[in-house]
């Protein structure tokens, strides 16, 4: 009993100094670069959890299998005719679902205390948000086109073809990247995922409801009508039928565009600046 | 401080305030470059604010602070270069495996892709956290997470470190090895500033020890200057046979100090007993035929650590923050 060891868990050191020593600091990297090392973060985590995306495109296949064969021949006469109005406006509804996510997904950075990390990064202050919406952008790109795909299958023939169908999908998808930032500063001010994500809900759904997605508003009561003609969601639905009809609608996706444009320019600012101070 | 030992952090009365509550009322800090400052202090003392205004997370309300050399305000972006945050603080992210994290990390430091590569795979290694690289972090031991916390702050080898409760929690093995990452990180040059709980683990590894509460350094000082002014710690025995408890309690009594006889009848614990004392008092016993079960020599807790600081609270500045402030130069 002469012999002395070495306490167990003083582990060699020797590795962990040569770890520490080795690292010349690179070159700080551009607001590109950091930005989409966020959007590769995201889409990690689609890959890790790909049930998250059930949610987003379950919903709006089984809204559209419901309206087609549930209401589609009361509506429109036929399912089939019913199915040319509705899809491209689930298209709407079912990408900008997926943009509740976005605050939901902030929300949940926020309660791990991982932001903190980065905010104490030497990079752009606002990569992790611009990141995080493109790898968003990619969660709406399946989401819209799972839709479309399930519309194709169920018959759904547009006369813009494939084109059509991708116009209305890039238009859909880049209103989404403005109303993104309205539920990221709802993600920013809730205290719970929860919170911002029944907040979120509760406000897009009777807006979707209260548009043209489901109904020709022709038979709506007057105020009722006036509301859903200029309801944005009704414009962008209009624009995303005339593109899958192949004829476009210049000035409801002009109009769309500039909506997108201008959530964007009050909500992205707000949204970095409650960012820093959190 | 004379510019022979450079300051690492110089926080010049530091507040900041939530609401009606002043989390953190005027703080002085300084800190020389590479050595480990131990910031001790209980929940909701001010230490994690203190931190994070000196980490550029939240301005200060009051007063300034410079980090290595550079403002926490108005050269925030330098000091994010030189400054990296751990635990608590600043976590990983739990939904990515410790790969993919330190990956990231690296990209966003500006490695080349293959670079961060390679630097994950160097820290994983070194760290001893290959076998669970692939996994997701949530699913990671304590230990893990923890050596994963730190592989993260050093990417890029930090000039200053703040390591928060790195040792909260974890087992006594993961516990050394924390704290030999920790030794190794100065040996290289890092200037740490620990936040911790526990007076044992800033005397493992602190040179210097602010005591921090309610918003106030309250006292500051080397650990040995602090364990003076506490008072030295408490021998705990535990006897073979109840029935010399009194016999134990009257020799201890007579060779140490007051002794205190736990609720546990063969339990006993006398106070004032340092490591000497300690031992000739174990060693009367077995002289005297009193069997032992168990003895341990404690250090004084935090909470005594506060008690005899804060004792005398009603006064403006408490004397041990006086008389530890002498020692310092």
């Amino acid at each position: 009993m002469t012999t002395t060891t070495r306490a167990p868990g003083s582990a060699d050191t020797a590795a962990v100094r040569r770890a520490i020593s080795s690292t010349p600091r690179p070159t700080r990297p551009g607001p590109l670069a950091t930005a989409l090392a966020f959007g590769w973060r995201g889409m990690l985590k689609v890959k890790h959890v790909p049930e998250q995306l059930l949610d987003v495109t379950v919903t709006p296949v089984m809204f559209l299998l419901m309206f087609t064969y549930l209401f589609g021949g009361a509506i429109a006469g036929s399912t089939s005719a019913y199915l040319d109005y509705t899809l491209p406006g689930l298209l709407v509804m079912s990408v900008l679902f997926t943009t509740v996510y976005s605050g939901v997904a902030l929300n949940t950075d926020l309660t791990k205390g991982v932001v903190d990390r980065f905010r104490s990064l030497p990079i752009w202050r606002p990569a992790p948000l611009v990141g995080s919406l493109l790898g968003d952008s990619v969660r709406y790109v399946i989401a819209g086109t799972v839709l479309i795909v399930v519309g194709v299958a169920l018959g759904f023939r547009p006369d813009g073809g494939v084109t059509g169908a991708v116009a209305a999908l890039a238009l859909v998808v880049a209103f989404s990247f403005g109303l993104s930032w309205v539920f990221s500063v709802l993600g920013l001010l809730m205290r719970s995922p929860n919170a911002v994500m029944n907040a979120g809900f509760m406000a897009i759904f009777p807006l979707t409801f209260l548009s043209n997605v489901f109904v020709d508003p022709a038979t709506l009561p007057g105020p009722l009508q006036a509301f859903v003609d200029v309801n944005p969601i009704s414009v962008l639905a209009t624009a995303s039928r005339s593109l899958m009809a192949g004829a476009p609608d210049g000035a409801a996706i002009l109009v769309s565009l500039a909506v997108a444009a201008a959530l964007a320019a009050v909500f992205l600012p707000l949204t970095t600046r409650l960012y820093r101070s959190r | 401080m004379t510019a022979q030992h450079p300051l690492a952090i110089d926080a010049t009365g530091l507040g900041k305030s939530f609401g009606q509550t002043r989390a953190v009322a005027g703080v002085d800090l300084a800190v020389p470059a590479g050595t480990i400052y131990g910031v001790l202090g209980p929940n909701g003392a001010g230490k994690t604010t203190t931190i994070r205004m000196l980490a550029t997370l939240i301005p200060p309300d009051e007063g300034s602070a410079r980090v290595l050399g550079h403002d926490v305000v108005s050269e925030a972006d330098t000091v994010r270069e030189l400054v990296s945050l751990t635990g608590q603080l600043a976590s990983v992210d739990e939904e990515l495996t410790g790969r993919e994290n330190l990956v990231l990390l690296g990209r966003l430091l500006g490695y080349s892709r293959a670079a961060a590569r390679d630097r994950a795979d160097e820290l994983l290694d070194a760290f001893d956290i290959a076998e669970a690289a692939g996994r997701l972090v949530k699913h990671y031991s304590g230990g893990m997470r923890r050596r994963l916390d730190i592989a993260a702050s050093i990417v890029v080898t930090p000039r200053l470190m703040f390591l928060d409760e790195p040792t909260t929690g974890l087992d006594p093995r993961s516990r050394n090895q924390v704290w030999e990452i920790a030794r190794a990180l100065v040996a290289e040059g890092t200037t740490i500033l620990l936040c911790t709980q526990y007076l044992e683990e800033a005397d493992q590894l602190a040179d210097g020890i602010a005591v921090i509460d309610r918003g106030r350094v309250i006292a500051e000082g080397t650990p040995r200057d602090l364990k003076a002014s506490v008072g030295t710690g408490s021998l705990h025995l535990r006897l073979a046979d109840a029935g010399r408890r009194a016999t134990a309690a009257e020799l201890l009594e007579r060779t140490v100090g007051p002794v205190v006889l736990e609720p546990e009848p063969t339990a006993l614990s006398v106070t004032g007993a340092d490591a000497g004392r300690a031992a000739v008092a174990v060693a009367e016993l077995s002289r005297a035929g009193v069997p032992l079960a168990h003895f341990s020599l404690q250090q004084p807790s935090l909470d005594e650590v506060f008690l005899a600081l804060t004792g005398h609270a009603a006064e403006e500045t408490p004397p041990p923050a006086d008389t530890l402030q002498e020692h310092r130069s």
